[in-house]
Formats: structure tokens, sequence, C-alpha cells
């Protein structure tokens, strides 16, 4: 209890130091407190993974009523990933943000935000009454918008960090009305009196109780068809953030849909069944618009989307398995689920890092203009690659071990009897198989148009490696992307506890059935070995051959064309053009084209710039419709003090008449119904 | 260990099978059987050419596209003998690891900064994002129709019975072998015999490759081409003794490589437009395997 006085008056000593300080010392001071708090949120978090849940509770007020704290298996797996992620972004962020130190106020204000980010964040994990969760959810949604915005001279940033605002609420309406409905009925705003409550009341009531849970939180993890905000709020932060925000704050969603799983008693199977055809939805629409952005960050927010989706599909078939009693079943979708969080957050904000790496260097995220860049920045460009191979769900990183969890789940579905689970299940296999193909056409294409060729437009002549330092957080992930890929086992033990929490069987460790499920995946990280080994010798051989051999450099090959330039390089619009012409009925690209026409031909112009149709039909064609409304009334918003003091005026009469009115209208309709 | 012998042997006689096939219809008497291999083995004593646009991803890429075929050699079994690695979802695996292969191999495309090879590139992205959901459609029938999650358990367990799991067989022979074509760019979907410029997929990407890389990448596709008949082989062979087998095997490849032989003589490849539709009929196809199976489980109750 100590402990967690201690995490939550961290950020307050903060607060007072921090704007005291020269803008290097606000770095490694806010840096150093959220060391600490890491480590004592760190401890504790371990302690519930072992298996030592720790439940005490604050007395809280009148109000809230007594506020318990519980660190379960669920919450530490999810602590564990925030206080690495926030780690690594915060020492990345001491030097992206050497570009600003200008802006004293503005790094102030970021760096306090920050650290509340971070409690905020850590304590929606632990709290488990609904009051003071939504307080702590208010805090991350109000610091988030303030990390977000810290460019916040440019319209973009600000337009995009007010929509991450408003969406934000949204999310905080769902979940308000879904715990004021629980406390109305029971009086108290302790999580286990939804237990309790979704016990009592019938089904249909009970998936109704979740679903509000779920638009709240989905909002926030942004599953189609509420992710809008993130591809705008992801690109404007500033790259530390962008990596966190996809690695960790959307995870919060994820992080609240599986504690409702566990906190609302209700048809499993149905909700299973909403959350998979989500998620799959979500898997494939954002990685077909992560194919044909133009934006690294923006590419690399869309892919959010889609991992998001990847992750759904686990929980989606966890909680299937839970439904029907298949536990193999709910091990493998949770498990999955799970690793799979772990891991998105791990090569996420290494691309969002490496993504900033590029911004630093080259001033510009547009990747048309880019190319080549392996060349000036070789540190960065590899990073990016290990990164890019992971987030595909390619072996022998930490992404395929996760998908292949999640496909063993789907694979060992199958087995189930009915029709309908089995058709859901192929579309589940042929969908998730999409999707991988689709990210590595996206990441053949990010990673080939950025570092690879030759420069598409002139870079500033600064452009090369960032310092080692810098590196340093990046190298970290990286090895733990390359750890988690060869040694799985060490990771999925971790994940026992979690995963019993859902599959409750009796007292602590798996049921044999279980234990078998997490030894089958230990071939794949053999499967990973052989194959490293193989590259290396047969790359010992190639260069034991080549060692005697004659190694000439020359131009491309231009099929006989010999004035290359790197104009005829292949783009990025041109690399997906086959693939957006397929997908059109699913895209929405705007063109502007000025064709070459004449004998003297004038400079031509081509430029594309995709849409989300999603956000077309649901965000931007109702606030259409909804602006048209409002205008009518505009009348009234004249400008002139006069008529403002008259509505006042209006205003007051109209309060203190209308129960004068109401009375004589009652006992109008008294006297008639007497007559 | 056998079924990677048995596939190594096939694939040093499969290219030269099908150019003496399709020499033989063009009324040629073409080169040697074994000529493809002995190409390869003069392109491993040579020295290279790098395009000074390349960097060390242009260098590796073959290597790793190599070794990721043979990975996938290592989990093909061969009837009742399991291959080298075999383990629950080792098919999953088995299509990841290719993947590997093919990214690397993409990106090395784009290295070099070339148009030509960056159009081959986006078309082999799309194209094998098209084949992968036959493939795991395919697998998953199979799963559900033995129970099982494991190449080798999967194909020992497929007794060939009643006329409807011929129909299936022969169904997912053709999946098969269109998987195979499209991952080796041949016809119908890319034809490897045109001039360099019109190859429009696979020849296209490897133009700046030479020597000793050269020599990885036509081993590895020859490669794939024994990996994709030998799964074939296992939808027929099930558990009848090595005796009759292995000579089964042989066959099974031979007929694969003459079929392949005579489609590459009799037929134009496709428009380029056409292919994705091409491709996407396929898993149309491994659909119909899926309700088949269905059918045969008896679950339309």
């Amino acid at each position: 209890m100590n402990l967690v006085i201690a995490f939550l008056l961290v950020p307050f000593a903060g607060m007072l130091l921090i704007p005291f300080l020269k803008v290097k010392g606000k770095g490694i001071l806010t840096f150093a407190l959220l060391l600490v708090n890491a480590l004592i949120s760190g401890y504790l978090a371990v302690q519930s993974l072992i298996g030592n849940d720790i439940v005490f509770s604050f007395p809280g007020s009148f109000v809230t009523g007594e506020i318990p704290i519980r660190i379960d298996a669920l919450s530490g797996w999810f602590i564990l990933i925030i206080s690495l992620v926030f780690l690594t972004g915060s020492f990345y962020g001491l030097f992206y943000m050497k570009a600003y130190k200008e802006q004293k106020n503005n790094l102030t204000l970021h760096a306090i935000a920050f650290l509340f980010q971070y409690t905020s964040l850590v304590s929606i994990c632990v709290i488990q009454n609904s009051f003071a969760f939504l307080l702590a959810w208010e805090v991350m949604a109000l610091t988030s918008f303030l990390v977000i915005i810290f460019d916040h001279e440019h319209l973009a940033t600000i337009k995009a960090g007010i929509n991450y605002l408003i969406q934000a609420h949204f999310s905080i309406v769902f979940l308000m009305i879904g715990f004021i409905w629980v406390a109305s009925k029971t009086g108290s705003y302790d999580f286990q009196s939804i237990t309790t409550y979704s016990q009592s009341i019938s089904g249909p009531a009970s998936v109704m109780l979740f679903l509000f849970f779920f638009t709240g939180f989905a909002l926030k993890a942004g599953f189609v068809p509420f992710h809008t905000w993130l591809p705008y709020a992801h690109p404007a932060a500033p790259s530390h953030v962008s990596g966190m925000m996809s690695g960790v704050i959307i995870k919060l969603g994820i992080f609240g849909i599986m504690r409702m799983l566990l906190v609302i008693k209700t048809d499993y199977i149905t909700v299973g069944y909403i959350i998979l055809i989500l998620s799959l939805v979500s898997g494939l629409y954002g990685v077909m618009l992560a194919i044909v952005q133009h934006n690294l960050k923006k590419l690399l927010a869309y892919h959010s989307i889609e991992n998001l989706g990847i992750i759904g599909i686990g929980i989606g078939i966890g909680s299937i398995g839970l439904g029907t009693g298949n536990q193999v079943l709910a091990t493998l979708g949770f498990a999955g689920a799970l690793l799979h969080t772990l891991n998105h957050a791990l090569f996420k904000s290494l691309l969002f890092y490496t993504a900033g790496n590029v911004y630093l260097a080259t001033h510009t995220l547009d990747i048309e203009k880019l190319g080549g860049l392996i060349k000036k920045m070789p540190q960065t460009a590899l990073l990016f690659l290990v990164a890019a191979i992971a987030i595909s769900g390619i072996p022998p990183f930490n992404g395929f071990v996760s998908e292949f969890i999640i496909y063993s789940g789907v694979y060992n579905w199958l087995s189930d009897a009915s029709l309908v689970s089995l058709l859901l299940a192929v579309s589940t296999t042929s969908g998730l198989a999409m999707i991988g193909g689709l990210a590595m056409l996206c990441f053949t294409k990010a990673f080939g148009v950025v570092f690879l060729g030759s420069a598409r437009s002139e870079l500033p002549a600064s452009c090369s490696e960032v310092p080692f330092a810098q590196l340093i957080p990046l190298y970290i992930l990286a090895g733990m992307i390359i750890a988690i890929g060869l040694y799985p086992m060490a990771f999925i033990s971790l994940l026992s506890h979690p995963v019993n929490l859902f599959t409750g069987s009796s007292g602590f460790g798996l049921s044999p059935a279980q234990v078998n499920v997490f030894k089958a995946i230990q071939p794949v990280s053999w499967a990973s070995w052989i194959l490293i080994l193989l590259v290396i010798s047969i790359y010992m051989i190639r260069r034991f051959a080549l060692s005697h051999r004659k190694i000439t450099t020359g131009a491309t090959w231009g099929c006989g064309y010999e004035a290359g330039t790197p104009k005829i390089q292949y783009t990025a619009g041109s690399f997906v053009r086959s693939y957006s012409k397929l997908f059109s009925p699913f895209l929405q690209i705007g063109k502007h084209e000025d064709e070459v026409k004449g004998i003297f031909p004038q400079p031509a112009h081509y430029h594309t710039h995709p849409y989300d149709k999603v956000e077309r039909w649901l965000i931007d064609e109702p606030l259409k419709h909804n602006k048209s409304f409002m205008g009518r009334f505009v009348f009234l918003h004249n400008g002139k003090l006069q008529f403002y003091i008259l509505y006042g005026v209006i205003f007051i009469l109209a309060v203190i008449s209308i129960p004068f009115i109401y009375e004589k209208v009652y006992s109008f309709i008294e006297l008639l119904k007497q007559l | 260990m056998l079924s990677a012998l048995l596939i190594v042997i096939a694939a040093i006689f499969f290219t030269g099978i099908i150019i003496r096939t399709k020499s033989l219809a063009s009324g040629r008497k073409g080169p040697l059987i074994m000529q493809p291999v002995l190409d390869v083995i003069r392109l491993f004593r040579k020295g290279v050419v790098y395009s000074e646009t390349t960097s060390f991803i242009f260098q590796i890429a073959p290597t790793i596209y190599f070794a990721s075929v043979v990975m996938a050699l290592l989990v093909v079994p061969f009837g009742q003998s399991s291959g080298v690695l075999s383990f629950n979802g080792d098919f999953i695996f088995f299509a990841y690891v290719l993947a590997l292969g093919k990214f690397f191999s993409i990106i090395a495309a784009m290295d070099t900064g070339s148009s030509f090879e960056g159009m081959g590139a986006s078309r082999e992205a799309l194209y094998s994002m098209f084949a992968e959901p036959a493939f795991f459609i395919l697998m998953g029938s199979l799963a559900l129709l033995s129970g099982h999650t494991s190449f080798q358990e999967i194909f020992t367990a497929l007794h060939i019975g009643s006329q409807i799991s011929y129909a299936l067989a022969a169904l997912a022979t053709f999946v098969i072998l269109m998987i195979a074509m499209i991952e080796s760019s041949r016809m119908p979907i890319d034809d490897p015999k045109t001039h360099l410029e019109l190859t429009m997929i696979h020849e296209v990407m490897i133009l700046d490759n030479s020597g000793f890389d050269l020599g990885l990448i036509f081993t590895a596709g020859y490669l794939k081409f024994a990996i994709y008949g030998a799964l074939i082989v296992n939808l027929f062979i099930g558990v009848i003794p090595y005796q009759y087998a292995i000579p089964s095997f042989f066959a099974i490849q031979f007929l694969m490589a003459v079929t392949i032989g005579i489609i590459e003589s009799f037929m134009a490849r496709f428009r380029m437009s056409h292919n994705p539709q091409f491709i996407v009929a396929l898993t149309s196809v491994s659909l119909l395997i899926f309700f088949g199976v269905l059918l045969i489980l008896n679950k339309f109750m």
C-alpha cells in the first residue's frame, strides 16, 4: 500500500520540480521519475504475474465509496507492457525532443502530462471502482490530448488532437452508461457488483451491458468503425508519443474488453461472435487502408488497426472457447491475444521510433519523397526491417509466434461441431492469411520505398544516422522481438496466470490439456533456430565461394537504357497501383492529374489522396447534415450585444413563467376532466 | 529425412523434364534433362556483379530466400515418414517461412532502384497474397477432415474411400498445382521464357542477380516445384509401403513436370489484369473442397 501511495506521489513531485529545471534537466528528471514508478509498478506486476495477487482498498470518500485496488495477473501483464513502452519511449523522447529545445514551457507541459499519463494508465489497470476508474480514464484522455498536441502551432495537429478528445469522450459516455446502469441497480461502484449483477439478469440484458462497455473500449482501441480518430492522432503526435499511443494507449481498450469479459458473466458465445466478426473486419480494413497511405506514420497508424483486429480475433475465439467449454480453444485464444498485445507494443513502437529517426533526418514523412536511406542510416534501416518482418507475422520473429497461436486456436476450433462456427472459422483463417499477405505487401512497400533504391527527391545534406544513444531503446525493443521469436516458451509461461483467470481451472497452474497446448509452441522456436542456422551457414558458404571470385560493381541493369534517373524508380504509388485498382470498392482515393499535353509539354502532376470511406459515411456525412440543420439557427448568433442581453432576459422570463404556465395548463386540463 | 532426400532428387530432374516436354511439343530435341542443374553449377563458379544502387539487403536476400525454401522443404513429410521437422501447425510455418523468402526477394528487387524490378516486386507481393487464403482453406479443410493439424498426420489420416473424397483429392491437386504455378511464376500466371521486360513477375525481379546468388535463386525455384509435387504425392500415397510409395512419388513428380510442360506449350499467358481474378477463383475452388469436407462429415444437418 505504501508503494502505491509512493507511486501516486511521484508525478506530483515531478509537477513541482520540472518547471524549475533547465531543458535538459526536465527530460532527465522525467525519465528518472518514470523509472522509479516503473520499478514500483513493475515489482507489483511481477508479483501478480507469478501468482501473488495484491488486493487492498483505499477508504475513498462518501461519493465514491471504498476504492478497491486489485492487481491480478491481467493487470500485471498490461502494466509490464505499459512500463516497457513508456521507458523506451521517454528515453527515445529525450533525444527526439532536442529539436524543440527552444519551446521551454511547452516542454514542461509535455513532460508533466507524460508523467501523469503513465500514472493514469497504470491506475486504470488496477482500480476496480467504477467512479475512480472513470476519473483515471478521464485523466488519461486529457493527458493524451496534451501530449499529442505538443506541436500545436500546426493546424493539423490541433485538429487531430480535438478529434481525439471528442472521440475519447464518446468512449467515456458509453462507459458511463454501463457503469451507471449497474450502479443504479446495485448501489455499489465496486467491479464485483458488476459480476453479481450480470449473473442476476437475463442473457440478452447482460450481452447488452457488455456491449455498452465494449463500444466504449472499442472506441479507445480503434476497432472499425470506431477507428477514425486514430489515423489522425498518431501522425500528429511527436514520434515517441505516437509509439506509445499505438503501443499502449489503444491497448487499454483491449485491456478494458478483457477485464469486462472477466467481470461480466454473460453469454460468451454471442459476445465472442460479435468480437470476432468486428475484429476480422478491423484487421482487413486496417491493412487495406494502410497500404495506400503515403505518410509513413499514417501507414503505421492504420496498421495498428489491423493488429488490433488480430488481437481481437484472439479474444473472440477465446471467448467462444469459454462459452462452449472448450478449454484448449479459450487458452489458445487468450494466450494469442495477450502475447500479440505485447508483440504489437514492441514492433509498433519500434516502427514509430524509426519513423521518428527518418523524420529527424529528412524532415518529411511523405514516403514518395524518400528513398535510399539505408546507405545514410543503416542502423535505423535494419531496425525498421526487423520490425517490418515481425509485424508481417513472418518467422523467426515474435509476430509469427502470436499469430501461430491464434491460427492454432482457429484450427482447433474446427473440431467444433456447429456449421455456423465452421464457416466463421474458415473465414477467419482465410482472413488471417489475407491480412498476413496484405501486411507483407504494405511493409515491402514501406521498407522498399523509404530505405532502398535511391532518393526520390533531394534530401537535406545533414541527413545521417542519429546518435547511438538514441538507438539504444530501439535496440532493446528489437532484442525483445528476436527473443520472443526464439524463446517463446519463456514468455508464454508468464502468460499462464493471466490466461488462467479466464479459463478458470481450479487453483493455480494450468490443466494438463493447457500445458500440452503451450508445449506445442516449442517446436516453432526450434524451427526458427534451424532457420537462422541455415541462413548463417549458407551465407558462410557463399562468402567462402565468393572469396576467390571477381566481384564487380556497375549500374543497375536498365534493359539497354543507359540514362536512368531516380525518377524512373517504382514509387510507393506505383508499387500498390494494381492493388488499389483491385480493391477500389473499399478505398476512396482522390486524384489530381495534369496530363502531359502538346508538343512542348508543361510539367505534369499526379497526386492521390487516400481517404477513409468509413470516416466519410460515419463521421463526415452526419456532421454535414448536423451542421446544415444547426445552420438554420445561425441568425441568433448575430454578434450584437443587445440581442444577447435580450436572449438573457427571455431566458430569465421563461424560467420564471414556465412553472406558472404549467400550473395554469394543468388546472385547465383538470377542469376539462371534471367537465 | 526420406522426404527431403526424395524432394532433392526430384528437384534435380524436374525443371529439365519441363524443358524437355516443351521442346518435344514444339518439335525440337531440347537440352539435356540435367541442363538446368549444370547451369546452376556453372553459376556457382562465376563471379558476381552488384549494382551501385544496392545495399547489403541485395546481397543477403538470395541466401535468405534459398534458406526459406530449404526450411519449407524440411517440414514436408513423405507418407508415413514425417519431415525432418514435424509439429502441430507445421503447415502454417510452411506458408509463413516461404513468405519470409518472398519478403526478401521483393525488397531485394526494390533495392536495385530499377523500374522493371519494382514492377515485378509489386506483382509478386500482390499475387502471393491472393494465393495464401487458398492454401489455408485447403489445409483447414484437410485438417477438419482428418482431425489433425500437422502435415504428416493429416496426410496419413486421409482415407480415400468414397467418391467424394476422390473428387476432393483431385480438386486439392488442382489447387496445389496452381499454387505451385503462382509461387514459381510459371504459365499461365507469368511466362518465364519471354524477353526479360515482358516477363512480368519473377524473372524480372532477379534481373540484377548474378553468379552465386542467381544460382541460389534458381536452385530454390527447382526445389519449390519438387516441394509442391511432394505435397500432391502425399495426397495420394497415405500409408502404403515404401516399395510402392517411392516409385509412385517419382511417377507423380514426373507426371506433374510433364503436365506443366504441356500447359506451358499449349497455353498463352493470361493478361496481367486477369491474373487476380484467376487467383481468386482458386480460393473458390478451395472453398469447394471445404464444402465437400462438410458434406463428407455430414455437417449439413
